[in-house]
């Protein structure tokens, strides 16, 4: 049973199509980066997974519908929203006390060893609390949940580069293993590279690339190439073209590596570079077929 | 509790062999209204402090009165609970007012729907604040506090040689307690259950402003009935659910205990506006529970 299955996902608000027939799966043990403009869907897409929103179309998370069964599903799924969304006026003793009381798989002693490793203190409420605390905060409530499938959106938005990487490093090391599932959209795209074992780019609504990272590294390969040879590259078809510091930075996809090698220095590119090669195309064919 | 366990999380492995704790509703429901207390404290402080000031009035008022008076002294009971009753019927209104709002305002309610509580409980738990904890809450300060009084007024009656056998002579403390609590489960706890389960829609819906959105529609009602037809029914049953219900037997003052205390239980069973009301509001709570699962932060 694969842990997310839409078909033909769509929600809309009024005339603003938001998700716009979405096909996906995601299978048990991955972790997915989901990368995207701001307004392109993420959100909601991923809200309709929690069962926060309505939607139409197919869709199946952990065998349930969230809609109609969010409370059920919050059993074996969390979410962190943001870092802005934990309560003000919440102590963190209360927060324990709560999710203890509350969630089945929630595991009160795990969620103190996280915590004893930060400076928060028991009896600290959150809004004394810096927005990194808040997050190593909501982290370690959430990595205490014993659950299936974790998502979070956005959630090391507007943290220093310090506790970003600490975020991620505490989740791949105490959290993750091959029976849950992460689903995960930042900005911050480089810094969760090494992370994705799958990513997926959303645009206006649908998804226009989707790949795990083992077929994306295998795939792409970025070249600078020598001024000489710029001709002799372009020739093989190259899906972007970039300038930096005068030296042309070409991406290719699926060319032989030795062919790339000769026209110079070849290397794996981000997820960054790939996203905005992958949109401009996207956006260049779109203003083509208008034409 | 404070000692943190230095054990990290040895291998996730470990973690999947720990069964689930089974979590019943009750259960759940107890730690939603415990969540309620925590973010509202207003709902215990404001009846203590009523209380309190009541106590130091009372305190005032022995002071102030002649140290040989011959007629018994007058407690005012009714005053301190209309006061602490009174207090917590706005408090309850307020909140109810914020309940289903201020988790939209504040985002927070994108964190209370990622854990596994419905939002019939979430509302459920809501309404229990104004319609079973406040109205308890209230009545066992107002006992206390008129405890207190009784205590009191007993130690200058002693002081000033008189008998303390003519403060009982009016009516029993025990028996104007049950009173007490009569009045506030019929008329706290159900009587005034659509005017809670008004404020929870209200709260659920509003997109802004809900206390305007609460207050504006049954003055607009009124405004247009009066116009239109020159009649004010709506006004006249908005009183009604705001005075209770209209025992058979007139009571001897205005005095809402005292109305209450004339109508027998099996009279205010069979009022039908109590069951009228008690529809109107399981509408008003369906439909609260609905718009939040549709609701997103504002």
């Amino acid at each position: 049973m694969p842990c997310i299955e839409a078909r033909g996902l769509r929600k809309a608000f009024g005339t603003t199509v938001a998700v716009d027939g979405i096909d996906l799966r995601v299978e048990e043990g991955r972790i997915l980066g989901l990368i995207g403009p701001n307004g392109a869907g993420k959100t909601t897409a991923l809200n309709a997974i929690l069962g926060l929103t309505s939607y139409q179309g197919q869709l199946r998370v952990l065998g349930r519908d969230p809609w109609t069964e969010r409370e059920k599903l919050m059993r074996d799924a969390c979410f962190i929203a943001d870092v802005a969304v934990l309560p003000r006026w919440m102590r963190v003793w209360q927060a324990l006390d709560y999710f203890a009381g509350v969630h089945p798989r929630f595991d009160r002693a795990k969620a103190e060893g996280f915590l004893a490793k930060t400076t928060i203190g028991r009896a600290s409420k959150v809004r004394e609390l810096s927005k990194g605390m808040v997050a190593q905060l909501h982290l370690a409530l959430v990595m205490a949940i014993d659950a299936k499938l974790l998502v979070l959106d956005e959630p090391t938005l507007g943290l220093d580069i310090l506790y970003r990487k600490q975020f991620y490093d505490s989740l791949l090391n105490d959290y993750f293993d091959r029976s849950r599932t992460i689903v995960v959209t930042t900005h911050q795209v480089e810094e969760i590279q090494d992370v994705l074992t799958d990513v997926m780019f959303i645009n206006r609504g649908r998804i226009v690339f989707d790949c795990s990272m083992e077929e994306f590294e295998s795939r792409y390969l970025e070249v600078m190439v020598n001024p000489e040879q710029i001709a002799a590259a372009r020739a093989l078809k190259p899906i972007h073209e970039r300038q930096v510091f005068g030296r042309s930075i070409l991406l290719f996809d699926r060319v032989e590596r030795q062919q790339l090698a000769a026209l110079g220095e070849v290397r794996t590119p981000s997820i960054a570079d790939l996203f905005v090669a992958v949109l401009s195309n996207q956006s260049g064919a779109a203003q083509g077929g208008a034409r | 509790m404070t000692t943190p366990s230095n054990t990290v999380p040895q291998s996730p492995l470990e973690s999947q062999i720990t069964a689930p704790a089974v979590i019943t509703a009750s259960r759940r429901m107890y730690w939603s209204v415990r969540r309620e207390l925590w973010e509202h404290r207003s709902v215990y402080i404001a009846p203590l402090a009523a209380a309190g000031v009541s106590l130091l009035a009372f305190l005032i008022a022995l002071m102030l009165s002649p140290r040989h008076r011959h007629e018994p002294l007058d407690i005012p009971y009714e005053f301190a609970a209309a006061l602490i009753m009174g207090t917590a019927f706005i408090v309850g209104i307020f909140y109810s007012l914020d309940a289903l709002y201020g988790e939209r305002r504040d985002r927070s309610i994108l964190f209370w729907k990622s854990l596994p509580v419905s939002d019939l409980t979430t509302v459920l738990s809501k309404l229990a604040i104004p319609l079973i904890i406040l109205p308890l809450l209230s009545f066992a300060i107002a006992v206390v506090t008129q405890f207190v009084m009784l205590l009191l007024s007993s130690a200058v009656l002693l002081g000033s040689g008189q008998s303390v056998g003519t403060l009982g002579s009016r009516m029993s403390f025990f028996h104007m307690s049950l009173m007490l609590l009569y009045h506030i489960l019929t008329v706290h706890g159900l009587w005034y259950a659509p005017i809670y389960g008004w404020l929870l829609l209200i709260s659920a819906w509003a997109p802004r402003a809900p206390f305007i959105w609460a207050f504006l529609p049954p003055f607009v009602i009124w405004g247009v009935e009066k116009i239109a037809f020159r009649t004010s029914h709506f006004l006249g049953m908005l009183q009604y659910r705001l005075t209770g219900p209209e025992p058979s037997t007139p009571a001897r003052s205005g005095n809402m205990m005292e109305i209450m205390s004339a109508l027998t239980p099996v009279q205010f069973l069979s009022t039908p506006g109590l069951w009228v009301g008690l529809a109107v509001a399981a509408i008003f709570l369906a439909a609260a529970v609905r718009l939040r699962r549709y609701r997103e932060p504002i």
